[in-house]
């Protein structure tokens, strides 16, 4: 009588599209927060999955930080095209340019996303907001919830937190509050891999390893663009790199590696000695706490 | 530069989610961060980190506790933490571990990492045995049904190694779960901080034959006892594409299989029809068990909306406006009869007035006490519900999808109680 128990990947896959559908049911204007990286890429395949055949019952929003990589913006559009989806994209750059954000000292741009983020869920009245965060990624996620509510400013509230119980999940808000959904909560980095490589999901070129004109700085490969650098006694170089994640070009390194193909990339994650984080992005070694601080900010 | 490999299929792995529990200091953190780093789930950057902490410490070995002390931290800055969840795998498995920390507010975290538990890993202290906490929290892991429970007796290396030990502490506890409905308990003897039996099978215990801990999580089955209940489904969205006429019900199956041809009953309306679609984006399915997202089709052009529940035609649950209930309250907000709340059931939220409250569950002596006044937090209780809408319910203890449920507060949309229909715990003489 019994079924086969469903496999590991079979079973989030369900749990992710469980959410998905709660949200469509329970919220007026949901949005998927996508990049072009590989985890907002595996969001958008899984909200496909969830309403098929009908089309996704949202639309995407990308914080562009105008730091791009050109493969990964050619993709981003590409996708939205071919999956006939609706996107919305906040540059980063019109609220520098009308005064509402300023440039960093270091040029990076990651921590500028939360105002324009910010700004468009209100102006757009987004009540839901789905992204990529996965529970694996660092200690201070582990505990974060798969909804978590944020209130009129953005802010995330670590002292009232609700308890998430069985599949049952409370998305009650009030006006002008909104919740942050995360249904590949459960995921581990490995988890996304065989995913992607099980149901053949395309991603930007830079994941796979490459040719590319990189310079050293704080022991990470970074690549040459409109956010500054090389400088000082900074040299570029050819090297063979692969993107972890993608993110502002002024804070994302790229990590040597000759991994062309999704069982190499699957094969060096397994034996991997950083995690993705901590290998690749500049603003999460700032300090321990920062994740936790930009998460009160309003930041993913 | 190829984007994508050849065709190959991925070996199959299990999940297992699962839940710890134990008093402070029984060596919770430690075991978990063993059980982390013997599976190899610790990366570089994570091990060194805490060998620099260990070092600063004064500590000769990495002190493991440390992989996973982020709940401590956190407890001395007052943020509200329930529970933690961890990963890790081997080749054959996946597990996710609720790790839920043993202090006050014991009652609230452990009903939440139990509630998507099918394993529970308990922790004694060999010099302690089976204390008072033991009992708290093996009786709410009885209560929230989690089919399976291991008692893992820490830190033997404190008592010589010694077989008696073991073997009184695990007729204890046996004793205990028996009285609490427990099948059966497999009793693992530890060391978190040497390491005994965990991963690796310890030279020190000669006369322990079981599994190691990580060996039990490997080898025990996953199937949640659901799959062979009847048929359940919340139905959470109409699926509608206009182009080719289709029209589906999206939801998760919550207990059963269903396959096409299957008699099925649309709650709470009552209209009967015949599923002629298991649908997912990927194809038809013959059939499609618990834990499963489908989309189903159904012969007949009946009204259906979210919140409605399918199940099979001969066995189907109660539908009614009362219920007998067991509430977890978890909110510092008491609970009064006659309140006014919101109840989430399935993908049904209603309105509640609750009734008189019942008799309430003493976690000290693990007996039925009498009814109290109003429920504080951490209060576990009967109570008489009336809702707005009727619900299609099973008792807890048979199905666990359709047999719980939420109230929440209304002005704020706070979640104040975790529902558990009927009374799931059964208390031996
Ligand atoms: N001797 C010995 N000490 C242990 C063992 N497991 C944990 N400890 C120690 O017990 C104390 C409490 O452990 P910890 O893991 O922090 O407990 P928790 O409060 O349950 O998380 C620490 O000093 C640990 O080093 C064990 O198996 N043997």
């Amino acid at each position: 009588m019994t079924t086969p128990v469903l496999d590991a990947l079979d079973a989030l896959e369900s749990e992710a599209i469980h959410i998905f559908r709660e949200v469509a049911g329970e919220f007026d204007r949901p949005v998927i927060l996508f990049s072009g990286g590989k985890d907002s890429t595996l969001l958008v395949h899984l909200a496909v999955k969830a309403f098929a055949p009908a089309p996704v019952p949202f639309p995407l929003l990308h914080v562009d930080t105008g730091h791009n990589y050109a493969e990964v913006i050619e993709f981003r559009d590409r996708i939205v095209a071919e999956k006939g989806l609706r996107l919305e994209v906040a540059h980063v750059q019109d609220w520098i340019d009308d005064g509402r954000l300023t440039e960093r000292p270091d040029g990076t741009r990651n921590p500028l996303q939360t105002v324009p983020l910010l700004d468009t869920i209100v102006e757009k009245r987004h009540d839901a907001v789905f992204g990529g965060g996965r529970r694996d990624e660092e200690r201070a996620r582990a505990k974060e919830r798969i909804m978590s509510l944020r209130d009129g400013f953005g802010r995330w509230d670590p002292r009232s937190q609700r308890p998430e119980l069985w599949n049952l999940y409370n998305g009650r808000h009030a006006p002008g509050e909104h919740v942050r959904v995360f249904p590949i909560s459960n995921w581990t980095e490995l988890d996304v891999w065989r995913y992607i490589q099980r149901e053949r999901i395309e991603l930007p070129s830079i994941y796979y390893s490459h040719r590319r004109e990189v310079f050293r700085r704080d022991g990470m490969w970074l690549a040459e663009g409109p956010w500054g650098g090389p400088r000082g006694t900074e040299v570029l170089e050819e090297r063979t790199v692969r993107y972890r994640t993608v993110g502002d070009g002024s804070c994302t390194g790229a990590v040597e590696s000759t991994a062309t193909t999704l069982d190499e990339i699957i094969a060096e994650v397994t034996a991997s000695r950083l995690t993705e984080r901590g290998a690749t992005r500049a603003d999460d070694r700032l300090s321990e706490a920062a994740m936790e601080d930009r998460k009160r900010e309003g930041y993913f | 530069m190829k984007t994508q490999s050849t065709a190959r299929p991925c070996k199959q792995v299990a999940l297992l989610r699962f839940a710890t529990a134990g008093s402070v200091d029984d060596g919770k953190s430690t075991l978990v961060g063993r059980l982390l780093y013997d599976t190899k789930s610790v990366l570089a950057d994570q091990i060194e980190a805490v060998q620099r902490a260990s070092v600063d410490r004064g500590l000769a070995t990495p002190d493991l506790s440390l992989l996973v002390d982020g709940l401590r931290a956190e407890r001395e800055q007052g943020i509200t933490i329930d529970v933690a969840y961890r990963y890790f795998s081997t080749p054959t498995r996946e597990f996710v571990l609720a790790d839920t920390p043993g202090h006050v507010q014991y009652t609230r975290n452990t009903v939440t990492g139990a509630s998507t538990a099918e394993l529970a890993v308990l922790l004694v202290d060999a010099r302690h045995g089976v204390v008072e906490q033991t009992r708290r929290h093996a009786a709410v892991l009885a209560l929230l049904r989690v089919p399976r429970l291991v008692l893992c007796i820490n830190k033997i290396d404190l008592v010589g190694y010694d077989e008696a030990v073991l073997t009184a502490i695990g007729k204890d506890f046996a004793e205990l779960a028996r009285s609490l409905g427990f099948e059966s308990v497999v009793t693992i003897p530890v060391s978190a901080l040497v390491g005994d039996n965990v991963v690796e099978r310890s030279a020190h215990t000669p006369w322990y034959d079981g599994p190691t801990l990580l060996g039990h999580l490997e080898s025990v089955p996953v199937t949640p006892p659901e799959a062979d209940a009847p048929f359940r489904m919340p139905v959470q969205y109409v699926i509608r594409e206009h182009a080719s006429d289709y029209r589906g019900y999206a939801g998760q199956v919550a207990s059963g299989t269903v396959r096409p041809g299957d008699e099925v009953v649309v709650l709470p309306g009552g209209t009967r029809t015949t599923v002629t679609g298991v649908d997912t984006a990927d194809g038809p399915l013959e059939q499609a068990g618990a834990g499963r997202s489908v989309t189903i089709r159904l012969a007949d052009d009946i009204d259906i909306a979210r919140g409605d529940v399918l199940a099979a035609a001969g066995t189907p649950p109660r539908v009614t406006n009362e219920l007998d209930a067991t509430l977890c309250w978890l909110s510092d907000k008491a609970l009064r009869p006659g309140a006014r709340l919101l109840l989430k059931h399935g993908a049904r939220t209603t309105q509640v007035i609750v009734g008189v409250l019942g008799d309430r569950l003493d976690t000290d002596t693990v007996s039925w006490a009498d009814a109290p006044e109003q429920l504080a937090i951490n209060d576990i209780a009967r109570v008489s519900l009336r809702t707005a809408d009727p619900l299609p319910v099973d008792d807890y203890a048979d199905i666990r999808a359709t047999g719980s449920f939420l109230l929440i507060d209304p002005p704020t949309g706070n979640t104040l109680a975790a529902g558990l229909v009927g009374t799931p715990l059964t208390l031996a003489g």
